[in-house]
């Protein structure tokens, strides 16, 4: 019987390995001494040292983060919204709508990219980060939306019922009971938003301005004319943070056991 | 009436935002596809069908059916490592089937750059891949594989491939094993009960998956730039041309108009052939 | 002392193209209980979620205490519920759950501790403060429900098929608890089951509820003994309903002929023509076997014996193909499938029914 799960076990084992060698590799080029990843001259610390002196990165990497979090709260404060309304609103123009809102993750990222730089200059927009968050935030909208609304579908009405009976106003029992039920996935609406914004090359590079960096638009810059380790060890400590986050959230995510029996 | 207009509050910002900001910039592409082209810079507003014309210039079609070939290369590759791997992965012990999407997770989390960056390292002349083939003996000099087709499939597969495990993996995790016990108990053989049962039970993770992984290997333009140097062009790369180098806005318009019909019928065929109204797996 | 402290007038409702209610009219006195008794899709459930505020009647006025409160929101009644499924907070833990409408309310921290701990004295619970709704029993949820309804002290608490989820024993131990709680807190109750027995052992009336209408309204008793309309007949105690056309009406019986004999009720202060159609209700274990051709009773045909329940259950066919049950308790009666025999019953123990409907 061992043998029936042992091919695909190997097969799964052996994929993943694939998926990990280009990561691992990055982070072991971080270390190298010689700047030329095809040689490996001895164990070193510099490229870490020479990246903790880098403006261009640490700024690039602080507009990241900078733009990460505003699209992934402006997502998560509309498309919160916007689920906990649909589900209880009847409106002709509400599968328009939807349709429309869940576009931008259905469709090739260089149409959006396209149409925001053209629909940007038409309006007159300055190129930059107002540019970039606006558009980061409707490609994020669809994460929060859709994790939200298939919590809202397996939530008991219920419960806002009961709130409502007990005394609580509408907006009362949004806050008191709706919000802290949907918190989880807006949480993970909101984390994979970041995550999509943080890693967006695509959109990014047409919609943002002459000096304004984000981290992918650096490197992407730097992989067409070459790249400095220290790329590598920056991202090493990501990779690390990442790691770090991960387990941590699956650590803190895991259901609280019953005290009782 | 007084309760309606109150919840109506709540979804005014989404309306606002996708009205504004992807309805609108929706039309102004169909409406810059029809406009002509500028002398220098800029757009001249004036109804023209050339756009749509030159799209069926030689040079152009050929980019379509380049770019359509390395999408359907990739996505059978996806197809055949993804499948099985999103299919085993739901049969695994519940701890095993975290740990694996935890293991899955992590990369997906890392900087897509970063990710080719990998590979650039492991496909460069003398680098990882050429070290050890030379080394058991395989080959005798470097086979320079950053900058050819194969380089560009290899970093579409990568970068797309998680798509496809999720998107099975989310329909095979929600099969009834007990049907395809069943079909075996009928006489069914293993094949005949994985065709007959399993496959068409995963059909909308497989069709999902497709879909996922098609229509981004069109626009992903930045992989065929880093692992193919100016060898591969997708149609991805010849809107950003024309973009950003040839400044033919409506001609670029054009073209993710073109992109788009295809897009959406695509999608349109998915939720056709299997009655469902997401994607499978999209999350 | 009575004092009326809900009444509906005439409510009507629907959903898309379904009439839910056709027309609800009720008064309840204060300390009552009350059941609306009715198989699943009568309104019984729409009805409560109307008193609660948590549908909006089509027509009709909903008064609480004399007040109307008929498009009032939920939260500006002085009503409670306890949900089918409990519908407790899954993130709250049991204390905070209960003292939610008090904590709504402003009232005093040390205030809600009491008064929690006093309804989860009430509902036997005390030392479950802490606990989140996952970790206790189905009993127990049930409990922390009604609590929680309770501690807000409402003037009338509505009860949607509380005990539906609970095992058959827990039910029988939560009904008599359920009762000796509004006995003691003077609470009124409105109730909502679609088992006839717990209607019958709880309620101070009982409402029997038909396809949007109130069927009958009276207590237990009247319900069980003399029921309006065939429909409650079977509903509640499952009686058998015969039909046929008078014969006579004499001494304070009427009796009929049917099914190729003649079947007789106690005419219940009704005047009947001879020749007019007429339904009467009997309930299985007043059925009886004769041998006297004389009397008035109705051939039929022995189907089936079987036990269910302590009782023996006999089918029988009438000869127009009626059926019609008998019980008896005990086992020593002589029939079996396939004899030919004769029932009766002492017409003071058959109502005529839908005797409304008929004339």
């Amino acid at each position: 019987m061992k043998n029936r799960t042992f091919l695909p076990n190997l097969f799964l084992g052996i994929v993943t390995v694939i998926f990990y060698l280009p990561i691992v590799l990055v982070v072991l080029y971080s270390f190298n001494e010689n700047k030329l990843t095809s040689v490996w001259s001895g164990f070193s610390l510099k490229w870490y040292q020479m990246l903790f002196q880098d403006k261009a990165i640490f700024e690039a990497l602080g507009n990241s983060i900078f733009l990460g979090i505003c699209a992934s709260v402006n997502a998560a404060v509309i498309g919160t919204l916007g689920a906990v309304g649909f589900t209880r609103i009847r409106s002709r123009s509400k599968g328009p709508v939807e349709y429309l809102s869940m576009l931008p993750i259905m469709i090739p990222e260089i149409i959006l990219g396209m149409v925001f730089m053209a629909f940007f200059s038409l309006l007159g927009l300055p190129f930059g980060m107002t540019t970039l968050i606006l558009s980061h935030t409707v490609f994020c909208i669809p994460y929060v939306y859709m994790l939200v609304k298939a919590r809202l579908v397996g939530m008991d009405p219920g419960l806002v019922e009961a709130a409502r009976d007990l005394g609580a106003s509408d907006v009362r029992a949004f806050f008191d009971v709706t919000l802290p039920l949907l918190a989880p996935a807006i949480a993970s609406g909101m984390l994979l938003s970041f995550a999509m914004s943080f890693d967006d090359v695509i959109i990014s590079i047409f919609v943002t301005g002459v000096n304004v960096n984000t981290l992918p638009i650096l490197i992407y810059s730097q992989l067409k004319v070459g790249v400095t380790p220290e790329i590598n060890a920056l991202c090493t400590l990501m990779l690390a943070a990442t790691i770090l986050l991960v387990a941590l959230s699956a650590v803190l995510g895991r259901p609280r056991r019953s005290r009782h029996r | 009436m007084k309760k309606r207009s109150k919840l109506w509050l709540t979804v005014v910002p989404l309306y606002v935002f996708t009205l504004l900001f992807v309805l609108g910039p929706m039309i102004y592409m169909v409406v810059l596809s029809f406009q002509t082209r500028a002398e220098v810079w800029g757009v001249v507003n004036e109804f023209t069908l050339d756009n749509y014309k030159n799209i069926f210039h030689p040079v152009y079609l050929q980019t379509f059916a380049e770019s359509f070939k390395l999408a359907i290369t990739s996505t059978l590759f996806i197809v055949a490592i993804g499948y099985p791997f999103g299919y085993f992965m739901a049969k695994l012990s519940p701890v095993w089937k975290k740990r694996m999407m935890l293991l899955l997770m992590i990369p997906f989390w890392t900087s897509s750059l970063i990710r080719m960056y990998g590979w650039i390292i492991i496909f460069r002349a003398n680098g990882t891949l050429d070290k050890l083939l030379m080394g058991l003996g395989l080959t005798q000099s470097p086979l320079k594989l950053l900058y050819t087709y194969p380089a560009v499939v290899v970093g579409m597969v990568y970068a797309l491939l998680q798509f496809m495990i999720f998107a099975v993996y989310s329909s095979a995790e929600k099969l009834d094993w007990s049907l395809v016990e069943a079909a075996r108990d009928l006489g069914a053989s293993p094949w005949q009960a994985f065709r007959t049962v399993t496959l068409k039970l995963t059909l909308p993770g497989l069709l999902s998956g497709v879909i996922l992984t098609f229509i981004p290997s069109m626009g992903l333009f930045f992989i065929a730039d880093i692992l193919g140097g100016n060898k591969v062009v997708l149609v991805g790369s010849l809107i950003q041309d024309q973009l950003m180098k040839a400044h033919n806005w409506p001609f670029a318009a054009a073209l993710s108009v073109a992109l788009m019909i295809m897009t959406t019928l695509m999608i349109a065929l998915y939720k056709r052939v299997t009655h469902s109204e997401e994607l499978e797996g999209l999350l | 002392m009575s004092e009326t402290i809900l009444a509906l007038r005439n409510i009507t409702k629907h959903f898309g193209n379904t009439q839910v209610l056709r027309g609800i009219d009720l008064e309840v006195q204060k300390g009552e209980f009350v059941t609306l008794l009715g198989s699943s899709g009568c309104g019984k459930t729409t009805t409560l979620r109307i008193i609660a505020g948590l549908e909006t009647p089509d027509s009709g006025k909903v008064l609480l205490a004399g007040a109307d409160v008929t498009g009032a929101e939920p939260n500006k009644r002085d009503v409670n519920t306890v949900f089918q499924n409990y519908a407790l907070f899954p993130h709250m833990t049991v204390a905070a759950n209960i003292g939610y409408s008090l904590k709504l309310k402003r009232a005093d921290k040390e205030v809600i501790r009491r008064e929690v701990s006093q309804a989860l004295e009430l509902v036997q619970l005390t030392g479950y403060e802490k606990r989140l709704p996952s970790e206790l029993s189905g009993g127990q949820r049930q409990r922390v429900a009604i609590a929680r309804a309770l501690v807000n002290k409402p003037s009338v608490l509505l009860l949607d098929e509380p005990l539906g989820a609970l095992d058959l024993q827990l039910r029988r131990q939560m009904q008599l608890e359920l009762k000796a709680l509004q006995k003691q807190l003077g609470l009124t109750f409105i109730y909502i089951t679609h088992d006839q027995e717990e209607a019958l052992n709880m309620s101070d009336r009982i409402a029997v509820m038909r396809d949007g209408r109130f069927e009958q309204i009276g207590t237990p008793a009247e319900v069980y003994d003399h029921p309006r309309t065939s429909y409650v007949a079977r509903f509640v105690g499952t009686a058998n309903v015969l039909t046929g056309c008078v014969a006579e009406q004499k001494d304070g019986v009427v009796r009929m002929t049917c099914a190729g004999g003649c079947a007789g009720a106690a005419d219940a202060g009704h005047t009947f023509r001879p020749g007019q159609p007429l339904s009467l209700a009997v309930r299985s274990e007043q059925v009886e076997f004769t041998t006297d051709p004389g009397a008035c009773g109705l051939p039929a045909t022995v189907r089936e014996k079987s036990f269910a329940g302590g009782m023996l259950r006999i089918a029988l066919a009438l000869q127009d193909g009626t059926e019609l049950v008998a019980s008896r308790h005990g086992i020593d009666i002589a029939v079996e499938p396939g004899d030919q025999v004769r029932v009766t019953w002492d017409p003071a123990h058959a109502v005529p029914v839908d005797v409304e409907a008929a004339v």
